[in-house]
């Protein structure tokens, strides 16, 4: 199978996933969303005290677990790190704050897509022109700098915490919070999450499937690669929410969602923007993350943090739709993302190159 | 002699553009130095489809991608 066709049935294998998982017991088109679970986990654990979300989702874990193994089997994983980290923890917190903004991460765009929210075509259209103006700054040379190579165990050190996450959802001691109404309560069951989290981290390792590379690949390098794992995506998911019934096209009444068009654009845009930044969508951050990228892990982290603060500051919006925290959190997250983009452009970007020849491009 | 890009360390999709820019510079032909193995496969994928022919060679940790007519 060449690498088209692998990416092609990852695609189709992660929307047949979220399908499954909304029929089993997951949130309308939330079969899967990488930021809505990552805060779904930091209120189980008390970061915030939303009570609607709060459940440690073993999607999460299997995601992690699974690229951890199969990264293992395959030799990539390498641990590395220093690439700008404390940066890429903010990013990370405004991703979320983007995200959580639009009710979504770039994959429940997705899936929101094919179950015929309307609103989350506004979402990609933000997501678009945010990935775009991250373009621009790549394009003028905006980087982070490399990684270096570290300790084997610090790779070893995230897939340790998803196993204490898994022991905490099992074990439910007292000072952990999971929801009895809401999104947070509503989930498929443990195992089936945890095997769908785990056939989506290998198969996502192998084929480095990322929702934010689709169309950044497009527009830099008119490379349908990735984008065409994004397509796959769309269409089974679409094609299975009319299966199991859930389909309802329009922008009123949708599930755990608001129709606010403008917010759904900025809110995606913010998303898109970080993601470019980073180098990946916040499911390509897990599966970074497990293969041993530290700086991942770190943006994984951030994300935790921002989704404490986004339900702390009560930034994330709800089906009634944005707050005003919301909207002022969206506005400075744009505006320091826009800093951070040109206070790491390097000007005259220099390619080190051998042989005598020394070029500025 | 080759042109040699260094892309060890740089993140998505960093090593694909300075393939990019330096083919841009010299048509002919670039070597690139790589650490992982998405970097290589990201490079080799814009290359072939960039209408180069790409050998690899792994040192160490590394991999050298020479891109070639």
């Amino acid at each position: 199978m060449d690498g088209k066709q692998s990416i092609i049935l990852t695609g189709a294998i992660v929307g047949a996933l979220a399908v499954a998982l909304v029929k089993l017991g997951n949130p309308i088109n939330m079969g899967l969303c990488i930021v809505c679970f990552i805060r779904d986990t930091a209120g189980a654990l008390g970061l915030h005290r939303d009570g609607v979300v709060q459940y440690i989702r073993p999607e999460i874990i299997g995601i992690a677990l699974g690229a951890f193994l199969a990264a293992l089997k395959s030799g990539d994983f390498n641990t590395r790190g220093g690439s700008a980290p404390f940066t890429r923890f903010i990013l990370g917190i405004f991703v979320v704050i983007g995200s959580l903004m639009f009710l979504g991460c770039p994959l429940r765009m997705v899936l929101r897509l094919a179950g015929g929210d309307l609103n989350a075509l506004l979402g990609l259209v933000g997501f678009a022109v945010g990935i775009y103006i991250g373009v621009g700054f790549l394009n003028n040379g905006f980087t982070l700098k490399r990684t270096y190579s570290l300790q084997r165990a610090e790779g070893y050190m995230f897939s340790a915490l998803q196993l204490a996450l898994l022991y905490l959802l099992l074990a439910q001691p007292d000072f952990i919070f999971f929801s009895i109404e809401g999104p947070g309560s509503a989930y498929a069951p443990v195992i089936i999450s945890l095997a769908a989290g785990i056939i989506i981290g290998v198969t996502a390792q192998r084929t480095r499937l990322c929702m934010v590379g689709g169309l950044r690949d497009l527009i830099m390098f008119k490379d349908t690669h990735l984008i065409s794992g994004f397509i796959a995506i769309l269409v089974v998911a679409l094609g299975g929410s009319f299966i199991i019934g859930t389909f309802n096209l329009g922008f009123i009444d949708q599930p755990v969602a608001h129709a606010d068009g403008l917010w759904n654009f900025l809110g995606m845009m913010l998303a898109g923007l970080g993601s470019v930044l980073l180098g990946g969508c916040p499911m390509r951050q897990i599966v970074l993350g497990a293969e041993g990228n530290i700086d991942s892990v770190i943006t994984f982290m951030g994300m935790l943090v921002g989704s404490g603060f986004a339900h702390n500051f009560g930034l994330a919006a709800s089906a009634a739709g944005p707050t005003a925290n919301g909207r002022i959190a969206v506005v400075i997250g744009l505006i320091v993302l826009v800093v951070i983009g040109f206070l790491n452009t390097e000007k005259a970007m220099e390619v080190r190159m051998k042989g005598d020849v020394d070029i500025n491009v | 002699m080759f042109n040699k890009v260094d892309a060890r360390g740089r993140s998505c999709p960093e090593p694909v553009l300075l393939t990019k820019r330096a083919i841009d510079q010299h048509p002919d032909g670039v070597q690139v130095i790589v650490d992982n193995t998405t970097a290589r496969e990201n490079v080799k994928r814009f290359a072939e489809n960039s209408g180069y022919k790409v050998g690899i060679v792994e040192d160490g940790e590394d991999y050298l991608l020479t891109l070639g007519r």
